[in-house]
């Protein structure tokens, strides 16, 4: 972005200050989680800097709080893990399933009613999420899942389908159906087909889809609020009761686990849209 | 006959327009079966669901079905003075039956709310009924309680006949029907609903504002700087999109709070005194500031996509015929950022009006909007159905808003990441 000679001083001046403009919120942006990471290993008990983190005294850093993490008495944080791990696993599955086989019928230029089927699948998206729970948790109350993995795991697909429905009909929209009509032409079954030339084509869009669906999952609280029992509890209802009730430094030592977590899925689905979009010939 | 005989015939005679057609019935069943799954799986755990709801917000039948003689009798009841011996009588076997299943405590709840004081006189009149003597009811009810002798409240037990009410969403905007059977307001002092509905209004509206603003100059040179800068500073973007909800509301109390970051930082550079630090979080700034960065993503890529497939080359030919870069921009680049303009508001404008977790969390008494009252509703007094009711109200709104969204984005136009 640097400016040709000839720019005018007062264009100059403009510049530099979208730049400056631009530069605070990227900063508003990225700011608040860099917060996190050195108060989890604040060796007090406050939420703020103190005089030695100040000064970088090592003293005043220590794991404390990690190790109460995972070892602490009475610590809920190993069973949410285990238990967000699990639903959030069993509802990608599910979703990525159902979500796929839906998208492959709704690219199809043949689909009655594609509108209106495309808003009916999209809607657990766009409908408030207090509204889901709500609806969701009748359902399951009256099918005697509330409180049980299985009810949790059914919200969670509910909600992470359209994420899987939206990336495979994106990914399929550049679709070259003259490969999958060249497989029949040469003798393949449709099942054949779909595994050996369709799957590893649209492979890309259906894993970043499971992504969307994973992350959705495993970040949701307001639905598990509605469904959980004691046993079931999972990472985000920790989390919610832990900063409704006391923020505790253990809190931020999880929320910095989760924020390289999601540094992890970041990279992972960056990657694979550059595959997608290298496969589909979008990119040059 | 001679039109028939110009048909073209396939290879199995049978004429190509059925033939065709057969083959395109058969497309459009195996896409549908294809789809059914998911469909079938959504109408049964969520569509219907939401159906339920709507069922539970006007339903009303607990009463109708309690009292069943009571109605019956009612019918011919003008309501303009003390019904008749009948009602009495009917009222009494009705209540009499309700003893002896031991279900009376929730008339006299259902009753109570639609006209208070009814708690006292029935549970009076269940211990009083033990020695009732047969025939002429109504003296004896009457005897039981100066109030059974008002007439009012026979009527309100009349207004409870219907197996469906909309009380629970005239309730929901701080109505109620009165008396005479008019829709009223409220008292003023009472008209809680109203300020949280018009809250929620504000509270999204100055949201989208907000992440309109900040979010368009930063699209903007995310679309124009060369890729290998704009790919690193996308991350700034992303990482909070990927980032769970929770860990940023997490930091933002602690950004806020009296004792935090930036409270330290405005008493450093003298703005506040030590000893005056603002309350910043707990009200509505808690609310603005932490839903603003939150949803600032969701405004930042819909306008990135748009603004990327715009060609440079436009700004410079605006420049060259004569505009200065404020003209070029405000004629020609900015009319072509619509699209993503609308696709980004309406997302934000309807991720915000339902947010619940933030608001709860950093909102306070002042800071919080209509979904969590809703959570109240479920979880606290546990009236379900003026939940269900509140949530389908602020539904029909999202759905609006939604519908022109698809009018001017398309749902198959919504990209992710």
């Amino acid at each position: 972005m640097a400016l040709p000679k000839y720019t005018e001083t007062r264009y100059r001046v403009w510049h530099y200050f979208y730049i400056t403009i631009c530069s605070c919120v990227f900063f508003f942006l990225i700011a608040p989680l860099f917060v996190i990471f050195p108060l989890s290993f604040n060796a007090e008990e406050f939420l703020s800097f103190s005089e030695g983190m100040k000064n970088l005294d090592p003293d005043a850093f220590s794991l404390r709080w990690y190790k109460d993490m995972i070892y602490g008495t009475k610590n809920p944080w190993g069973l949410a893990a285990k238990n967000s791990f699990i639903i959030a696993i069993f509802a990608t599955l599910g979703s990525v399933l159902l979500g796929t086989v839906a998208a492959l019928g709704l690219s199809s230029r043949h689909m009655p009613f594609k509108g209106l089927i495309m808003a009916t699948l999209i809607s657990p998206m766009i409908v408030p999420l207090i509204i889901s729970g709500v609806a969701i948790f009748f359902f399951m109350a009256k099918a005697g899942l509330a409180a049980t993995h299985t009810g949790i795991v059914l919200a969670h697909i509910i909600l992470g389908t359209p994420f899987v429905v939206i990336t495979v009909t994106a990914t399929l929209s550049g679709f070259d159906h003259s490969v999958t009509r060249a497989a029949s032409s040469l003798g393949s079954d449709p099942v054949n087909t779909f595994m050996k030339i369709t799957l590893p084509l649209i492979l890309p869009g259906v894993i970043s889809g499971g992504l969307f669906a994973f992350v959705t999952s495993f970040d949701e609280v307001v639905v598990v609020l509605f469904l959980a029992g004691l046993e079931n509890t999972t990472i985000p209802i920790q989390m919610w009761t832990g900063l409704r009730e006391q923020l505790s430094p253990t809190i931020l030592a999880v929320a910095t686990c989760l924020i390289i977590l999601s540094t992890l899925i970041l990279v992972t689905a960056e990657l694979l849209r550059r595959r997608s979009e290298r496969l589909r010939g979008i990119n040059r | 006959m001679s039109s028939e005989s110009k048909q073209i015939l396939t290879t199995d005679g049978i004429p190509l327009e059925v033939s065709l057609k057969k083959a395109e019935r058969k497309n459009k069943i195996k896409a549908f079966l294809l789809v059914a799954p998911l469909l079938l799986f959504l109408l049964i755990t969520y569509i219907f669901p939401i159906g339920d709801m709507l069922m539970r917000s006007v339903d009303d039948k607990m009463v109708t079905q309690m009292l069943p003689k009571t109605f019956k009798s009612m019918e011919t009841w003008d309501g303009k003075e003390l019904p008749p011996e009948e009602v009495f009588e009917a009222f009494y076997l009705d209540y009499k039956k309700l003893i002896e299943e031991k279900t009376f405590g929730k008339l006299s709840t259902q009753l109570n709310y639609t006209k208070n004081g009814f708690k006292s006189i029935l549970k009076k009149l269940q211990r009083k009924m033990k020695k009732f003597e047969e025939g002429n009811y109504k003296e004896q009810i009457m005897a039981v309680h100066p109030r059974w002798e008002n007439v009012e409240y026979w009527r309100a037990i009349k207004r409870r006949a219907p197996a469906y009410t909309s009380s629970k969403y005239l309730k929901g905007m701080d109505m109620y029907v009165n008396e005479e059977g008019k829709i009223v307001n409220v008292a003023e002092d009472r008209r809680v609903h109203r300020i949280l509905w018009l809250r929620t209004l504000e509270v999204a509206f100055f949201v989208t504002l907000l992440c309109f603003l900040m979010a368009y100059p930063i699209a903007h040179l995310l679309a124009t700087l060369p890729m290998k800068y704009s790919n690193l500073l996308m991350i700034c973007v992303l990482l909070p999109f990927w980032t769970s909800l929770l860990v940023r509301t997490a930091s933002w109390m602690i950004l806020l709070q009296q004792q935090g970051i930036v409270n330290d930082f405005f008493v450093m550079t003298g703005l506040v005194a030590d000893d005056a630090r603002p309350e910043m979080m707990y009200n509505k700034t808690g609310t603005y500031v932490a839903m603003t960065q939150i949803l600032l993503p969701f405004m930042v890529l819909p306008l990135y996509s748009v603004m990327k497939t715009i060609s440079p080359s436009l700004m410079r030919a605006g420049k060259s015929l004569g505009g200065t870069p404020f003209i070029a921009f405000w004629k020609v680049y900015f009319p072509l950022t619509i699209p993503g303009i609308g696709a980004g508001c309406l997302l934000v404008f309807i991720l915000a009006i339902g947010y619940y977790i933030t608001p709860a969390l950093v909102g306070g008494a002042s800071g919080t909007l209509i979904s969590n009252q809703i959570a109240f509703h479920m979880k606290s007094t546990l009236d379900w159905s003026f939940a269900s009711a509140m949530g389908l109200m602020l539904l029909a709104g999202v759905l609006a808003i939604y519908w022109v969204y698809n009018k001017l984005v398309g749902v198959d136009n919504i990209k992710l990441g």
